[in-house]
């Protein structure tokens, strides 16, 4: 054993950094607990680009730290090192890897997006628009594109809605439950259609398809659900959606993600997933204590902040929310 | 070595009036069009902006070591991430490594006596100081614009009017500059090498400045108009991005993106080529992939302009523009990893030399293996909708920018310092100053990751308790950022007036801007010079050459 050939050495270091970038990809626990249908098709997606990720960072810091240890100056050698310029079977090799990897990750990346349902918002009817429309009517030559908005709807007049829509992997339906969502500085006003239920809050029933129709009265905001994987900027004079499935019960944080004023980190609030039988009682409780206040303060209040005391004064936890409502909004 | 025929007869200066042998302190402060003084004023500028972007990112830092609002008030706060994002990018990134480097480097590398346009060259300087005084302005005439470097409508046209409009005028003019600059580096380039120098044959730093000039002009008028028709909204009653007015919010963020985007590769491509030079100098290897290295410049400059809805995954983006941008972006990694592939295998059998310039080459390097690696995954539309916004892409875009592009232009400074100014830095201050940036870098950005996988928003001045802990430990890395930058300014201003003696060629480099004086006689040469090999030939036989003084150099024996 005087010489052990470089092949099998590696070999041993190739399997080594299989077997750890494996683990890494699998073991890593860098994101928050899954509570939708969407949250596993997104980690699954990072967790390989961890597990390449690892590989590479490996194999390039290590060939970087040998160099530096193996191939330093020697004490008074100030010669120069073998004048090698270049190796085309190598340089073909490592050109040729990552693309087949970008290219795999970019394929990847496409069916988990149609997973999710990125290629139906604004769908009412299964199929989903996938749309390719802009607000404007503009045509957009994607050939592709109008094959799948299908459904014999007149694309052209259609308006674009963004986020994301209903799985393919779920039966065409309407959703179980609709929140419209309004974003404004600093709080998220969601409201249920047809049962007079005004909230800053969100709560909805687990094992249920929800759809958010998502606005914004004032600036951009973007409804973030960390644990859902699910985020989409709330845009003024553009409608947007998300729909999902909540898969685990528990009270959830909802951030906003754009920056929309002074006191952005102070816009968050909270999802509650309940049970199916809580949220009717949570619904019933709520439709009971009805009371015309939201609807008066709609049509008195000329400011967000006055609006936002009216309809939902829990909101007002944060000393700087409490600030901003006093002093009013830009 | 060398690339100076002394045979050749003095070729008469330019314009045959006499000049000064060399330039007083008090050059620097005029209007002088000499390229070395306008390097020169674009480097010192650019480092006075420096310290005050990040005492502002200090302040910030600060102010996150607690989850309340409690030492800088909210509308101060985002002026200063404002602030400190534009002036990081538009006055210290963008200045120093194109503005400072290229108008340094580019006529000595190529054999001329000064760039195409000299008058030009100063006046696209002179745009940058006002831009800096106009920003500076706009904190005491109204608080500072605060709505982030991007500045997007409807926000940025309903807080602070008249510190958002200076602030737009301020990227204007350095736009301006930008746009000014690159026709200098592109005519200078293609008109003015010696004419025994090849296209093939320059070194590598010109082929980076190349891909970012033809990037620049391409992209920075988009943010002019961008910028342009937003103060009309502003001032002037239009409603280009007015929801409320038939304006749209989206199309702002299309035309900032397009040139938003491009401007990472703005920022890192002379970086790239910075490295390129540095790295076969203190490894005495040839580069290895020399063409490989040159045409992914050109790769990147041009996938670049292709990638940047992946800023607006979460914002109204057609499903089929996420999926287009997913895969151009994913495929602007393919020509980065060449040319990280590429400095590898220069290291690889090399004889290292730990200079301080070799370690920030090195340490970029590092840092950009893992800045990249988080780069593929916000390529991913699906992975970047979940942290699109949050930390995770603070720590992402400052493993780039800092940990590519602030390292380059150290590693750059140690390594021309001494033809700059013809003294060398002094070398276990500026080992210190490595050590420091290098442990700070990796405190301050690493767990910004976590933070945001987790759930914290970016742009926040107050956030849930829960990230305290690793916003402590993120504001600690900050401070040893901050603390890092004091041997590097001592030992730049002590080694300037007093530190050894350079010499014209300390590193014993092969490019042609070693072949003069340190620092170099005003037009550069006594005689143009003549290109006897090639900028990387190390290790090779350069027996028949001559010096710069004209004695012969012996074999390098490999």
């Amino acid at each position: 054993m005087k010489q052990i050939p470089a092949p099998f050495w590696t070999l041993v270091l190739g399997i080594a950094v299989t077997l750890i970038s494996l683990w890494v990809g699998q073991n890593h626990n860098l994101l928050p607990v899954q509570a939708s249908e969407q949250a596993p098709l997104v980690d699954d997606l990072f967790s390989v680009m961890v597990t390449i990720g690892t590989a590479l960072f490996i194999v390039v810091q290590g060939a970087i730290v040998y160099s530096l240890i193996r191939f330093r100056q020697r004490k008074g050698d100030d010669t120069d090192g073998p004048p090698i310029e270049g190796n085309l079977p190598l340089e073909a090799f490592w050109t040729a890897i990552p693309s087949i990897i970008v290219v795999g990750l970019g394929l990847y990346s496409v069916v988990v997006f149609q997973e999710m349902g990125g290629f139906s918002p604004g769908g009412h009817h299964g199929h989903g628009a996938m749309v390719a429309m802009a607000p404007q009517q503009s045509v957009i030559d994607v050939a592709p594109l109008l094959a799948q908005a299908g459904d014999g709807e007149d694309v052209y007049t259609k308006t674009q809605v963004y986020g994301f829509g209903a799985s393919p992997l779920l039966q065409p339906n309407q959703p179980d439950v609709t929140v419209n969502v309004t974003g404004m500085q600093y709080a998220w006003i969601f409201r249920y259609p047809g049962t007079n239920i005004t909230d800053g809050e969100l709560h909805i029933p687990v094992g249920k398809d929800v759809q958010l129709k998502i606005e914004a009265q004032d600036v951009i905001h973007s409804f973030w659900v960390p644990q859902f994987r699910l985020k989409q900027d709330a845009l003024p004079g553009e409608p947007a959606e998300l729909r999902f499935v909540a898969t685990r019960e528990g009270t959830y944080p909802v951030v906003c993600a754009e920056l929309c004023g002074a006191y952005h980190g102070g816009m968050r609030t909270q999802v509650i997933v309940h049970s199916v039988e809580d949220y009717a009682d949570w619904v019933a409780s709520r439709v009971a204590a009805a009371t015309p206040t939201a609807t008066v303060a709609e049509t008195v209040a000329d400011t967000d902040a006055a609006y936002l005391a009216a309809i939902a004064p829990d909101l007002a936890r944060s000393p700087v929310q409490i600030a901003q409502m006093t002093h009013g909004t830009p | 070595m060398a690339q100076a025929d002394l045979s050749m007869p003095p070729t008469e200066v330019q314009g045959g009036h006499k000049h000064p042998d060399k330039w007083k302190w008090y050059d620097y402060f005029t209007f002088n069009v000499d390229h070395k003084v306008i390097g020169i004023q674009y480097l010192v500028t650019s480092f006075l902006f420096y310290l005050v972007g990040g005492f502002m990112a200090v302040l910030m830092r600060t102010e996150l070591a607690t989850p309340d609002s409690d030492f800088l008030s909210p509308e101060l706060y985002n002026a200063f991430l404002t602030n400190h994002g534009t002036i990081m990018i538009f006055l210290w990134i963008v200045p120093a490594a194109i503005g400072g480097f290229g108008n340094y480097l580019i006529p000595l590398m190529i054999g001329a006596r000064d760039m195409a346009f000299p008058k030009l060259n100063a006046l696209a300087f002179w745009l940058n100081p006002p831009a800096g005084l106009l920003l500076a302005a706009s904190f005491f005439w109204g608080g500072g614009a605060q709505s982030g470097w991007t500045s997007y409508p409807p926000l940025s046209e309903i807080t602070a009017n008249l510190p958002q409009t200076l602030w737009c005028l301020a990227l204007v003019m350095v736009g301006t500059s930008s746009i000014l600059g690159s026709v200098n580096f592109l005519v200078t380039i293609w008109k003015m090498r010696v004419p025994s120098m090849k296209w093939d044959e320059m070194p590598l730093f010109c082929w980076a400045m190349v891909a970012t000039s033809i990037l620049a002009l391409f992209a920075t008028p988009v943010l002019a108009a961008a910028l342009i028709l937003l103060m009309f909204d502003i001032n002037l009653g239009t409603s280009f991005f007015k929801p409320d007015a038939g304006g749209n919010v989206v199309v702002y963020q299309h035309l900032f993106w397009f040139y938003s985007h491009p401007a990472v590769y703005l920022m890192i491509l002379p970086i790239f080529g910075i490295m390129s030079e540095v790295i076969p100098v203190h490894a005495r290897k040839p580069i290895f992939g020399y063409k490989a290295i040159a045409y992914s410049s050109l790769t990147i400059c041009l996938v670049g302009l292709f990638v940047w809805v992946h800023h607006m995954f979460t914002s109204g983006t057609a499903p089929w523009m996420r999926i287009f941008f997913t895969i151009s972006t994913l495929i602007v990694a393919v020509p980065t990893g060449v040319k990280i592939f590429s400095w590898v295998a220069t290291l690889w059998g090399g004889k290292i030399r730990y200079t301080t310039a070799m370690l920030f080459a090195v340490g970029l390097l590092s840092m950009f293996v893992f800045g990249g690696l988080s780069g593929v995954t916000l390529g991913a539309a699906p992975f970047d909708i979940h942290v699109h916004d949050t930390y995770y892409v603070v720590g992402h875009f400052h493993y780039v920018l800092f940990g590519g592009s602030v390292f380059g232009i150290y590693a750059g400074v140690y390594h021309w310092f001494p033809k700059m100014t013809g003294r060398m830095l002094n070398e276990p201050l500026g080992k210190v100053h490595f050590v420091l940036t290098f442990i700070g870098t990796i405190l301050t950005f690493t767990p910004m990751h976590q933070l945001g996988m987790s759930g914290m928003p970016r742009r926040v001045a107050m956030y849930d308790p829960q990230f305290t802990s690793l916003n402590q430990l993120v504001t600690v890395g900050a401070y040893v950022l901050a603390v890092s930058v004091i041997p590097f300014y001592i030992n730049v201003i002590w080694s300037w007036m007093a530190g050894a003696k350079a010499g014209p060629n300390p590193w014993n480099a092969l490019t042609m801007e070693w072949t003069t004086a340190s620092p170099p006689i005003i037009e550069n040469w006594e005689v143009l010079p003549v290109l006897t090999h090639g900028p990387y030939d190390y290790g090779m036989d350069r027996a028949s050459e001559v010096g710069p003084a004209g004695e012969p150099i012996e074999a390098t024996k490999v």
